[in-house]
């Protein structure tokens, strides 16, 4: 599969090592150049070098998008630091470039939960967060 | 009217200020503590503090009632997702939002955010308009209608020049509605004179223009815009 994720922060950039190691193709957005150092720790070589394609840009950049390979994306996953512009960038992907898969990180509890009514693929790390820590204080 | 207007800046509250000014019911949102403090010493309670962006934010500040939603954010993302909730979650009926920057304006109108105001598209249309040599100037698109007006100065040879509005064949789904002058505009009658230098306004479906600018540009030349 091709795989292209935008924002390459501590979650993005991890997601996209694993599908690279799966031996998925995976393109990374980010607008910070520097975030290739955090794709290429515990690599051998460079990001590029195993396989992986690393495009400077913002969201909402058409041009960065194309570049980074939007149009062929099998699975497209929003990742960057901002709720706002995961949740718009998601719907670029859904319904200008009609990926089927569509997977957007949302902190915010509420609105993800919405968005997730309306057909996108929410993932909420704060939902997740709470849920373990009333796991933990029932087993303590 | 209930009105809320996401965002405090030099435009929303302007635009806050006018419309209380008109009698509306208006309630400001604005995300900086710094700039909401301002705000507040002149719009007291009719400011809130908070990220519009927030559900409970939009909640507390009444949304379910309001008629209008504007969203005039410096972020066009946090724009869009405001009109984006406002109109599909809270059934509002009304919203208009910001464009920050003008490339950004094709993710608006893809996710339905209309009307999308562009200050910078504004300004050029008002540069256009200034610029006589364009010939041709697209005053507004009512997409929603279907409708367009646009504005033509009539050249010296024009085939319409010395003509009444009633003797220029346009194509069905066009009109002239107004004339200027000398500085001064009149809605025509059927026996008003078009005269070289007019500006001519008029309403059409889209896709007529050709046809009709062809009449006012000068004979020889083609038509300019």
């Amino acid at each position: 599969m091709f795989i292209l994720i935008v924002g390459a922060g501590r979650v993005g950039s991890a997601v996209g090592k694993w599908a690279l190691g799966e031996g998925h193709d995976v393109s990374v957005l980010d607008e910070d150049p520097q975030s290739l150092e955090r794709l290429e720790t515990d690599l051998e070589g460079t990001w590029e070098d195993a396989g992986g394609q690393f495009t400077v840009g913002t969201a909402l950049e058409m041009e960065a998008l194309e570049e980074a390979g939007i149009a062929r994306a099998d699975v497209f996953i929003a990742s960057t630091n901002g709720d706002n512009t995961n949740l718009v960038v998601a719907q670029i992907a859904q319904r200008r470039f009609e990926i089927e898969k569509v997977i957007v990180r949302v902190l915010d509890p509420r609105r993800s939960e919405w968005y997730g009514q309306q057909g996108l693929h929410t993932v909420c790390p704060t939902a997740v967060a709470i849920e373990q820590l009333e796991q933990a204080v029932v087993a303590a | 009217m209930y009105v809320i207007i996401a965002g405090a800046g030099k435009v929303g509250w302007n635009l806050g200020r006018e419309l209380i000014g008109k009698g509306h019911e208006v309630t400001l949102l604005e995300n900086n503590l710094r700039r909401y403090g301002t705000v507040e010493e002149e719009l007291e309670h009719q400011v809130h503090y908070g990220d519009a962006t927030e559900l409970w934010v939009l909640e507390r500040a009444g949304i379910k009632r309001a008629e209008l939603v504007i969203a005039v954010t410096g972020d066009d993302e946090d724009n869009i997702l405001i009109c984006q909730v406002a109109k599909e979650k809270y059934l509002v009926e009304r919203i208009v939002a910001r464009v920050n920057n003008p490339r950004n304006l094709q993710h608006f109108k893809l996710l339905g955010i209309q009307p999308a105001v562009s200050a910078t598209d504004l300004i050029l249309r008002l540069i256009e308009h200034e610029v006589p040599q364009y010939g041709l100037v697209h005053l507004l698109d009512l997409a929603d209608d279907r409708l367009e007006i646009i504005e033509m100065q009539v050249a010296d040879d024009a085939a319409v020049a010395g003509r009444t509005v009633d003797e220029v064949a346009l194509p069905d789904g066009s009109l002239i509605i107004s004339i200027l002058r000398d500085g001064d505009g009149f809605v025509p009658k059927p026996d008003s004179v078009i005269e070289a230098g007019d500006e001519v306004l008029v309403v059409l479906d889209p896709g007529l223009e050709d046809g009709i600018t062809a009449q006012f540009a000068p004979q020889r030349a083609p038509a300019g815009g």
